[in-house]
């Protein structure tokens, strides 16, 4: 019993190797460079439209490009582009801001017919959820030290 | 012009950071998404990353260090100004219009599309 379970499990772990597909590093690796390092540069001509036409500040501009990569982000993942996109992609897709919009979309759409709370309102937060909780508290994590360092007169503000 | 160039090769390559993660780690993209925001805040902290968005633009802001960075330079921002209430205004503060529109956007999105069907 016990050497059938081990031949099983052997064979199994051959299957395994067999059966995954290989993943090409190298090609996907430049397919993420492309797409990734394409996505940034439309964001960079968003930016220059914010700073040029639109005359809004450092602030002002940063926010803006976020805005509108988050909604072609949402948009494309409704249409069913993006999914190509990134099938295309890998990280190139997900590493972006729009990959960030893309994995709210992405779930909140696949659960709508649980609802509009408890559904769309939740999935929203299935992946956002966490990178808002470890992004804030990190940042809060900052700031206290940033706050007890100034106050011991360590660093100056 | 040469803005451009540097936005597309260094967001290229943060992009192939994640890339070698999953490819190498089996790491999912959740966990890709939650290491690069709590890196880009990390790497702000450390004054590392604002040369990166001097240099790079849109190359370092897009990608989601850049949330982070946003996050942990609005923070610095407002202890300085604000003092210890600053700790906690601050990194929403600085995100505000991208949280706001991830949320109305995605909600608008979720709400007029349906699913496509998987083929």
């Amino acid at each position: 019993m016990n050497i059938k379970k081990k031949q099983e499990i052997g064979n199994y772990n051959e299957y395994v190797k067999e059966t995954m597909p290989k993943s090409h590093t190298f090609s996907s690796c430049i397919k993420a460079f492309l797409v990734g390092g394409l996505i940034c540069t439309i964001g960079q001509g968003v930016s220059d439209i914010g700073k040029n036409l639109l005359k809004l500040d450092e602030k002002g501009t940063a926010a803006f490009t976020c805005i509108v990569l988050i909604f072609f982000g949402a948009l494309l993942t409704g249409l069913g582009i993006y999914d190509v996109i990134g099938k295309f992609a890998g990280a190139g897709s997900i590493v972006p801001i729009t990959g960030f919009a893309n994995s709210m979309v992405s779930p909140a759409l696949e659960y709508k017919r649980e609802g509009y709370v408890l559904g769309v309102g939740a999935k929203l937060f299935t992946i956002a959820g966490p990178v808002l909780v470890y992004g804030i508290s990190t940042s809060v994590l900052v700031g206290l030290i940033y706050f007890i360092l100034n106050a011991l007169g360590v660093i100056q503000l | 012009m040469m803005d451009y160039v540097n936005a597309f090769w260094v967001g290229g390559l943060i992009c192939v950071i994640g890339q070698l993660l999953m490819s190498l780690t089996n790491m999912t993209p959740a966990r890709i998404l939650v290491t690069f925001v709590t890196a880009g805040c990390v790497l702000t902290a450390l004054g590392l990353y604002k040369p990166i968005v001097e240099y790079a633009g849109a190359g370092a802001t897009v990608p989601l260090t850049g949330f982070g960075y946003s996050l942990a330079n609005g923070v610095i921002e407002q202890v300085a100004e604000k003092g210890a209430i600053g700790i906690f205004t601050g990194g929403v503060m600085a995100t505000a219009g991208g949280i706001a529109a991830a949320v109305v956007f995605g909600f608008l999105v979720s709400v007029i599309f349906n699913p496509k069907v998987k083929k």
